[in-house]
């Protein structure tokens, strides 16, 4: 039975959400140009009421496709593509995300969400800004609505509720075309990460809340109202810089637990055109602050935050229009809205343009020349910088697009981002990142008091000289050897220093200013961990043996892997560590379980416990039981000891992916001053995992101790069974499994080898397997009489894995650097709102 | 002149010197008788070439070599003018390799041989999909 009902009202819900997004517009618009004030108002709740409809029926939007997922109803695409029904509850809200639909809703949920607080906390600024809010609305409505218009072809949007018969041309739904797949293809495993329930959620609440101070400079120029609209507008810059900043982070942090290249950020298209909105939103945020104080910087405020809105819709044009296709190797899906997301650029693009230079010669600017000792100047000059640093990174990330406009006009051009990205843009961004460190040292100072050149020589001498001296102390106890490095270093240090004078200064006479001294220390400190961590990240798997892991593999493979034996010690980063084979991991209960110790049925999902199972001490399951594990992730088990003590034990994974690849993930020890990285850069190949050695056969007696592969061995139980893998055996079988202990370097296993002795055909054999061991056990044969069995050995290599492990120093140190930064746009937040509320009180808003 | 024109100069001139430098280091995407040019007269400047695997006439790939430990493998690639090269990676072959329409190569020549640092693939989209998972 297909569930048309569910479908069919979350698409009346997207073009309830549309129409009604239009509604608001039209009323907001007409109460905003509308003098009379009876009519005013009509428009006005005429158009609060529109928004209200629109904000449920999002709502809607988003409650009938959770349904639809939740319900595992595969015979829609959204929840057959992104979902299935092994998926862990909170992960069904990541698969809301999974797709651009859903992302796309995501989106406009918090815009709703947003919309509905300006139009509680603004009277005056309500009508004009909600005008804007509801416009961007419709547009991204519109991006959902999944119409087509008949006559054109004209495809208007793509719909979360399409059915799956729509959208995949299989065969079988012309056979059968009310075919409902069992399950659905289910959730990237890469994405099943905590970090990824949260990380889009805060990202996208940061690119909604961007356009809170876009609408509201907008409304500044259309109203005339050139000056007024920075109060309202400044806090919610501060709460965009911080949600968007902690959405990029957040980001950052799950690349740096989940992805194998080593490091938090890799410089890919998809992290720059989140990275340079972000840049310019810092920038607007200055010339916000800069124009409350001294009245100059109007003129750069309502540029920048034109800029950062645009800028965002120029990310989602670039990340979403299949435009990177060739320069990114996250795999984008074009789902044919590049048109309509073009055409949404260029239409606000062009709105605001217009309107800035119409309005341009009538914004007021201030006539006093800026001096180089005040605060307006070191300020100015730091939003510069941020502007040029996003840039930089704003050009090779437009490269694509470029290439094919240019082409479009009929012109050739073939540029492309260097395959080692990440040395590319750091060169550039590094001088940057030791201005913005310079001028923040310097220009907080200037924030405080007007101050004349001995003052500043006064404040500033302590902290220079102190900066000064820790570099030098770092630069030749860390040798730092480079003169870009070193700087960096000097000016990470001198904004920590010179701000924590400041904020020790704040906190004793006015702790409620002390946000910017607090950030700009969360600013320093995070330069310094970027500039220890990336740069002198060092690779401690170095192979010392002098024999070469593959002669086919590069020279720098050889030399910067360790290839380990299970049970064979070896040294490295001053422990001796040792493997100790392959893990897997329950769904239902925390804790690794050697794959040795389980026998796998036929259904991956599901294995047998082949003796008692602990972990850590504390007992999972008993022999016999039957439990559900991840099949698609490994874990290699890897001990780490000092003079014969285990210190610290390391569970690398890999996942075997195969829709979307394999994947490694490392695990991180991590000290106060060092992460030690970790992860699987070669599995043990499925060719040395069946490269068995001639089989040779024994005959045992049940009671009697043997040798397997130099293992003392000895027969513990033989039994018939009737039941293989999870599956009954036909009466005209006799099934007999032997258990047979092996006692290993380290722990007991139990090899179960069955032999299948058929009444009318014949039967066949199951040997028992313990690959940790290399050993392979088959029954041959049973002799009652005498008491004995014949056992057919035979042996492989033990499992083996190659690692790579990184050293990266003071990586803490960056992430207490993002803290402290979050902590100080919290504090400057609270600040803004605040005087944002006396005003209002007054009112003056 | 006021400060404020010397200023906005100044920008400019350093917007300018950023387009300059960042299009300058940048890579470019070209033909393998191009990137043999390039690499015949010394440049070991990792450039791009877009291309398809090279596929029988029944559709399947063919050329794929493992390496001798099957963790490296080469292929054979057809740019998009046509002309064939057998290309050597130093890794495993990333998954979905075999189901690419479209693979980008980041490496160079050397010698006769093109040697890729990365390779890119474009896999054809979910609604290009036409055969439903068989687990049904």
């Amino acid at each position: 039975m297909l569930h048309y009902f569910i479908g069919n009202l979350g698409h009346f819900f997207v073009i309830v959400s549309f129409v009604s997004a239009l509604a608001a517009t039209y009323s907001y618009f007409k109460a905003t140009v509308t003098d009379d004030p009876v009519r005013k108002e009509g428009w006005n709740q005429n158009g609060k009421f529109s928004f209200y409809v629109h904000a449920l029926a999002v709502m809607g939007i988003v409650i009938t496709l959770f349904l639809i997922i939740k319900n595992h109803y595969f015979e829609y695409h959204y929840a057959y593509s992104h979902s299935d029904k092994k998926l862990p509850g909170y992960y069904l809200v990541s698969t809301f995300w999974n797709g651009q639909e859903g992302s796309f809703l995501l989106w406009m949920f918090w815009h709703a969400v947003l919309g509905i607080v300006i139009i509680f906390t603004n009277r005056f600024w309500e009508a004009p800004v909600m005008s804007i809010f509801s416009v961007v609305q419709a547009f991204l409505a519109s991006m959902i609505l999944g119409v087509v218009i008949p006559g054109l072809e004209l495809k208007i949007g793509s719909s979360p509720f399409i059915l799956l018969r729509d959208a995949m041309p299989d065969p079988i739904f012309k056979v059968q075309p009310d075919f409902i797949p069992q399950d659905g293809v289910g959730l990237n495993p890469l994405l099943q990460n905590y970090w990824m329930v949260i990380h889009p959620p805060t990202l996208f609440l940061g690119f909604a809340a961007t356009l809170v101070p876009f609408s509201f400079g907008i409304a500044g120029l259309w109203l005339k109202r050139y000056r007024e609209w920075i109060r309202p507008a400044l806090p919610w810059s501060i709460f965009a810089g911080a949600i968007l900043g902690l959405g990029i982070l957040m980001g950052g942090y799950w690349a740096y637990e989940t992805l194998n290249f080593g490091g938090y950020w890799n410089w890919d298209p998809v992290e720059n055109a989140v990275y340079v909105p972000w840049l310019v939103l810092i920038a607007s945020i200055h010339t916000m602050i800069t124009y409350k104080n001294s009245e100059t910087a109007l003129k750069a405020s309502f540029i920048l935050v034109i800029a950062v809105f645009i800028l965002i819709l120029y990310s989602t044009f670039l990340t979403r229009s299949g435009v990177l296709g060739d320069a990114s190797v996250h795999s984008f899906t074009d789902l044919g809205l590049s048109g309509q997301l073009l055409l949404y650029l260029l239409f606000f693009f062009l709105v605001s343009v217009v309107l800035a230079v119409i309005r341009w010669k009538e914004i007021p600017t201030s006539s006093r020349e800026v001096s180089t000792y005040s605060r307006e100047f070191w300020i100015f000059m730091g939003a510069t910088v941020l502007c040029l640093m996003g840039f930089q990174v704003l050009v090779p990330t437009s490269f694509p697009a470029w290439n094919q406009f240019v082409v479009a006009l009929g012109g050739e051009s073939n540029l492309a981002i260097p395959g080692d990205q990440v040395t590319y843009f750091s060169k550039f961004q590094i001088w940057f990142a030791i201005a913005i460190g310079i001028l923040s040292a310097v220009g907080q100072f200037f924030w405080w008091k007007k101050i004349d050149r001995q003052e500043i020589k006064n404040q500033l001498f302590v902290p220079l000289i102190l900066a000064l001296l820790l570099t030098v102390v770092l630069v030749n106890v860390a040798r730092v050897y480079n003169v870009g490095y070193a700087l960096l270093l000097f000016a990470g240090l001198f904004t920590t220093i010179s701000n924590a004078k400041i904020l020790y200064a704040v906190v004793k006479t006015n702790p409620g200013l002390s946000g910017g001294a607090v950030a700009h220390i969360g600013i320093g400190l995070m330069l310094v961990g970027v500039l220890f961590s990336s740069g002198y990240s060092t690779v401690v798997s170095l192979n010392n043996t002098g024999m070469l892991i593959s002669r086919s593999l590069s020279e720098e493979f050889n030399r910067e892997n360790l290839l380990l034996f299970v049970n064979e010690p070896r040294e490295m980063a001053g422990y001796e560590i040792e493997y100790l084979g392959e893990r897997i991991e329950p769904r239902h209960k925390s804790g690794y379980i050697n794959k040795s110790d389980v026998e796998y049925t036929d259904d991956p999902y599901t294995v047998i416990a082949k003796k008692d199972l602990e972990f850590k001490g504390k007992k999972l399951y008993s022999a016999g039981e039957r439990f559900e594990i991840y099949p698609e992730n490994t874990f290699y088990e890897i001990e780490f000891r000092k003079n014969g003590k285990v210190v610290f034990v390391q569970y690398p994974r890999l996942q075997v992916n195969p829709r979307f690849g394999n994947m490694a993930s490392p695990d991180i020890n991590r000290k106060v001053s060092l992460d030690l990285y970790t992860h699987v850069s070669a599995p043990m190949t499925e060719e040395a995992k069946e490269d068995w050695s001639e089989a040779e056969e024994i005959k045992v007696k049940r009671t009697e101790q043997f040798f397997a592969n130099d293992y003392v061995s000895s027969i513990e139980s033989i039994e018939r069974i009737y039941e293989v893998g999870g599956q009954k055996i036909d009466s005209s079988f006799v099934a007999i499994r032997a258990s047979i202990l092996v006692r290993g370097e380290r722990q007991e296993y139990i090899a179960q080898p069955i032999l299948i002795i058929g009444t009318q055909s014949r039967g066949g054999i199951i040997p028992g397997i313990i690959p940790e061991l290399g050993l392979k056990i088959s029954l041959m044969n049973v002799h009652p009489q005498t008491d004995e069995i014949t056992l057919s050995v035979s042996t492989r290599q033990k499992d083996w894995v190659v690692i790579k492990a990184l050293e990266k120093p003071l990586v803490n140190i960056l992430w207490i650097g993002t803290l402290v930064l979050m902590t100080g746009f919290t504090l400057a937040m609270v600040r803004r709102f605040r005087e944002f509320r006396l005003m209002k009180a007054k009112g003056l808003e | 002149m006021k400060k404020t024109h010397i200023f906005i100069i100044i920008i400019i001139a350093v917007a300018v010197a950023i387009i300059v430098s960042s299009t300058s280091e940048a890579s470019t995407y070209v033909t393998f008788s191009e990137a043999y040019q390039l690499a015949s007269n010394g440049s070991s400047k990792s450039i791009h070439v877009v291309g398809q695997l090279k596929k029988d006439h029944a559709g399947r790939v063919v050329g794929i070599e493992p390496g001798a430990d099957k963790v490296s493998f080469s292929f054979m690639m057809i740019d998009e003018e046509g002309k064939e090269q057998q290309v050597f990676y130093n890794q495993p072959m990333p998954q979905d390799f075999t189901r690419s329409e479209k693979v980008v190569v980041i490496g160079n020549y050397r010698g006769e041989n093109f040697y890729a640092e990365k390779i890119l693939l474009k896999c054809p989209s979910k609604y290009q999909e036409t055969e439903l998972n068989a687990r049904v």
